[in-house]
């Protein structure tokens, strides 16, 4: 009989692909690059509501994952325009240069 | 001889580990972005295996499909595919973090492998278990037990449609 793949160890992947997106906050200086690594965050959290789902049978693990989903779509759209209007004054999206609060 | 669904997992692992590390330390905006692709569509294979066939699709649609290709967009407008001024400033940081880092998977790995869940249905062995997340069963949930969450999300669109137009909008413009 063939057994199922742990929970634990996708909880462990799901670790270790979280811990790359903060990796990727912390260290790079391009705000898209910084918006991607927030993304690869959202889905590993993703990955672990399913895994629970399916190891307590619970439907629900897997609609909070399409609300995720809804609410990262919309944030991206919001973030964009955000970085798009920065870059028209700033003519940069480094986040060392994005330092004053005015313009 | 390890079964199938475990040689699948390492193998989908591992990819979505290096495409990972690819986003990270790769020098090109528009090479990140297609690494977080493929991850993306390997985090779909990975809801397929765990009996979220719905999820799975979703994920395709609106992660790899829509989200992604709106960075590229971005990324190609602003012109930011050659990445400037990634050198560090302070050069000691960068291997100190990778370690800290090891040194807190490690930490992480003690405690989750510490855990047990029980037993869990393996949806590759198990062909009878095909409506547990299916559209029929998911649509059930959605429409009946979360409407409201449902309603409330379509509004948080609305809102974010129109935040990113008038955040867009051309002043000059206006005032002219």
């Amino acid at each position: 009989m063939l057994e199922a793949i742990p929970t634990t160890w996708f909880v462990a992947l799901s670790a270790i692909l979280f811990l790359i997106g903060v990796a990727g906050v912390l260290t790079r200086r391009n705000a898209i690059l910084i918006f991607m690594s927030v993304e690869l965050m959202l889905n590993s959290a993703n990955l672990v509501f399913v895994a629970f789902a399916r190891q307590f049978m619970e439907l629900s693990g897997q609609i909070f994952v399409f609300f995720v989903m809804a609410v990262a779509a919309a944030e991206v759209a919001v973030g964009l325009a955000l970085i798009v209007t920065i870059f028209r004054t700033k003519r940069s999206i480094s986040m060392d240069e994005i330092n004053q609060l005015k313009g | 001889m390890p079964s199938l669904e475990v040689i699948i997992f390492f193998l989908l692992a591992a990819i979505a580990v290096g495409s990972a590390a690819g986003l990270l330390f790769s020098r090109n905006a528009v090479h990140a972005a297609l690494f977080l692709v493929l991850n993306f569509a390997v985090v779909a294979v990975f809801f397929l295996l765990l009996g979220a066939p719905f999820i799975a699709m979703v994920q395709v649609t609106v992660y790899a499909g829509a989200i992604m290709v709106l960075f590229l967009f971005v990324i190609m407008l602003l012109g930011a595919e050659m990445l400037l001024g990634e050198d560090v400033m302070l050069p000691w940081q960068r291997p100190l973090a990778l370690l800290l880092g090891v040194v807190f998977l490690i930490a992480m790995f003690l405690a989750i492998f510490a855990t047990g869940y029980g037993p869990a249905y393996s949806f590759l062995n198990d062909p009878a278990l095909k409506e547990f997340g299916s559209p029929v069963s998911i649509g059930n949930e959605l429409f009946v037990k979360y409407l409201l969450p449902f309603e409330l999300t379509s509004f948080l669109l609305l809102v974010a449609m129109l935040g990113a137009v008038v955040l867009t909008r051309d002043e000059k413009k206006k005032a002219a």
